[in-house]
């Protein structure tokens, strides 16, 4: 797969002297589904802008299906589409005349059936000659997203498209990504909800402090990082951890019924048979056994606080 | 040329227009009227005709002007600014528009706005006194240029505007006392030599000057003054304009 969108070292400093973003490179790939996921204030907000044409670059170079963003922009920023953080929308217009205007900014011919189907796709259809300042909350969200689309970009960039949004709209949100997909749209989506990143994109880009620190495809990146977490619960619960354990690291739950075990998937030896067989020796019956995979927010957590800087 | 984004832009701008009519129409008229109705009847028909046009017709450029500049300054103003405002902007920023597009759908929008305004007002106006425009043309042409640079200097205050205050200050403070003091009301000839001299320091006074020279052919300064006024005032903002796009000035950071 080819990218579709190149960052090359860039940089981005505000006149107050802030760094928001430090030397990113980045290359998506066209038709994938790429998930930012950073703190608040870790840059991904700064890096999509400056990718749209809204934040000027201090240094470094951005291509957009080929064309650079600064010298062959009207190419580029043809190809994106924006769905922005916060809900900006002109509150006296009617859903169609904004949607309409979005399309005829991006220099597409009027289309009134196109832009119809738009919002039809994403529920608003009923709502199309309503005032957007009579709309829920979550209705104008749709909105945002119905404006991107209206110009049919290749590229969509979603910033924390499900903040505070209630879980039918993040559903259905998921939908359209997929539809989006199937139709060959490159989507990237800038969230700290973990679980979204988890549950529909294809590679997960870990930022924080301008950083880009790692781009990586979802699975691997899970294998890689992953952690298992092993729950022994034993019949009888036991006061502290038996000496015979002590080589272990083992944890007892709090009420002292279950040992936690975590390991590595990806390791050769994780361990488990010999600890099972230390905790029969110790004369233990057990209950049960449960194993939990760790979510990417365990890795992300795990990712972020080593990188804090302590040397380990 | 996006000529697309333009027309979104324009078309944009037309329907706030509309969706406020009264507004946009009727309080202009409205406040012409009142002018007609006290300067023109009660206290024109005391005041002699200015060389040989009633002080009731007399008035009729300059009125036109005081509102096609306020209307101008005021449409393109908050045109750019509720944008801005609202956060919308990001979008027009992100499209592929140059800024001499974006520039033109405001303005342009702006100025057909005052320039329709304008023509009601002069509409208006034959339910009152009678006047032949001798160069029409002419007339047309100063209406024309004024609407778009007074535009050009509202996109460019609702470009530099933080709040709404900010954003009627200059209209307020500077544009219509420049406007009353500029002969929409009088012809320089009457004030005293020290008051003339201080007019020619106004703009707005070889804009009235030039407009009502197309109506009734007298004009304060010479023609060829006032169109060269305008267009330097024009020319002046678009230069603002430009650096401002260029600089990213209070719109990119």
């Amino acid at each position: 797969m080819s990218a579709i969108v190149q960052v090359n070292g860039l940089n981005k400093t505000y006149d107050g002297g802030f760094e928001a973003l430090k030397n990113v490179s980045l290359d998506i790939r066209e038709g994938e589904i790429l998930a930012l996921l950073g703190p608040n204030g870790a840059g991904k907000t700064t890096l999509i802008s400056t990718i749209c044409g809204i934040t000027q670059p201090t240094s470094g170079a951005i291509t957009v299906g080929g064309h650079d963003v600064i010298d062959d922009w009207r190419a580029a920023r043809k190809l994106i589409g924006l769905v922005p953080q916060e809900i900006n929308l002109e509150p006296f217009e009617l859903v169609a005349n904004t949607v309409r205007f979005s399309r005829g900014l991006f220099d597409r011919q009027r289309n009134d059936a196109f832009v119809d189907q738009v919002l039809k796709d994403l529920s608003l259809f009923e709502k199309k000659d309503n005032r957007i300042a009579e709309l829920s909350g979550g209705m104008k969200r749709r909105v945002l997203i119905a404006k991107a689309l209206a110009h049919e970009p290749r590229v969509l960039f979603l910033d924390e498209p499900t903040a505070g949004v209630d879980v039918e709209l993040r559903r259905d949100m998921w939908a359209l990504v997929e539809r989006l997909r199937a139709d060959g749209v490159t989507i990237i989506l800038t969230t700290h909800y973990i679980e979204e990143a988890e549950a529909i994109a294809d590679r997960v880009g870990v930022i924080r402090g301008g950083e880009l620190l790692l781009v990586e495809d979802k699975a691997r990146l899970m294998s890689r990082l992953g952690q298992k977490e092993l729950r022994i619960e034993l019949r009888d619960g036991v006061e502290a951890l038996p000496d015979a354990l002590a080589g272990f690291d083992l944890t007892l739950s709090d009420d002292k019924r279950s040992l936690l075990y975590t390991y590595k998937t990806g390791e050769e030896r994780t361990g488990i048979t010999r600890l099972l067989s230390a905790i029969q020796d110790a004369g233990l019956t057990l209950a049960d056994l449960q194993t939990r995979e760790s979510s990417l927010e365990d890795i992300f957590v795990g990712l972020v606080h080593t990188e804090e800087g302590e040397p380990s | 040329m996006n000529w697309n984004g333009i027309a979104a832009i324009w078309r944009f701008e037309m329907a706030r227009f509309f969706r406020s009519i009264i507004q946009s129409i009727v309080s202009p008229v409205l406040s012409t009227s009142l002018y007609f109705v006290v300067f023109g009847a009660a206290i024109g028909s005391r005041i002699p005709e200015v060389e040989g046009v009633s002080y009731g017709a007399f008035i009729v450029p300059g009125l036109i002007m005081l509102t096609v500049l306020q209307q101008a300054i005021q449409n393109a103003g908050f045109g750019i600014y509720f944008p801005k405002f609202i956060g919308t902007i990001f979008e027009v920023l992100s499209a592929p528009l140059s800024a001499f597009e974006i520039v033109i759908g405001y303005v342009g929008a702006a100025a057909v706005k005052a320039l329709l305004i304008g023509c009601i007002i002069l509409g208006t106006s034959f339910f009152f006194v009678d006047i032949t425009i001798q160069h029409p043309v002419w007339m047309i042409a100063f209406l024309l240029l004024t609407s778009i640079s007074f535009a050009l200097l509202g996109f460019i205050l609702g470009i530099w505007a933080r709040n709404f205050e900010q954003l009627n200050l200059v209209p307020l403070l500077v544009v219509t006392p420049l406007v009353f003091l500029g002969g929409s009301f009088y012809s320089i000839t009457m004030l005293p030599p020290i008051w003339q001299t201080i007019s020619m320091f106004n703009p707005v006074l070889y804009l009235v000057s030039g407009f009502r020279w197309s109506f009734f052919g007298m004009a304060d300064v010479p023609v060829a003054a006032s169109l060269a006024a305008i267009l330097l005032f024009t020319a002046l903002c678009l230069g603002v304009v430009w650096w401002m796009f260029r600089t990213g000035y209070r719109l990119k950071s």
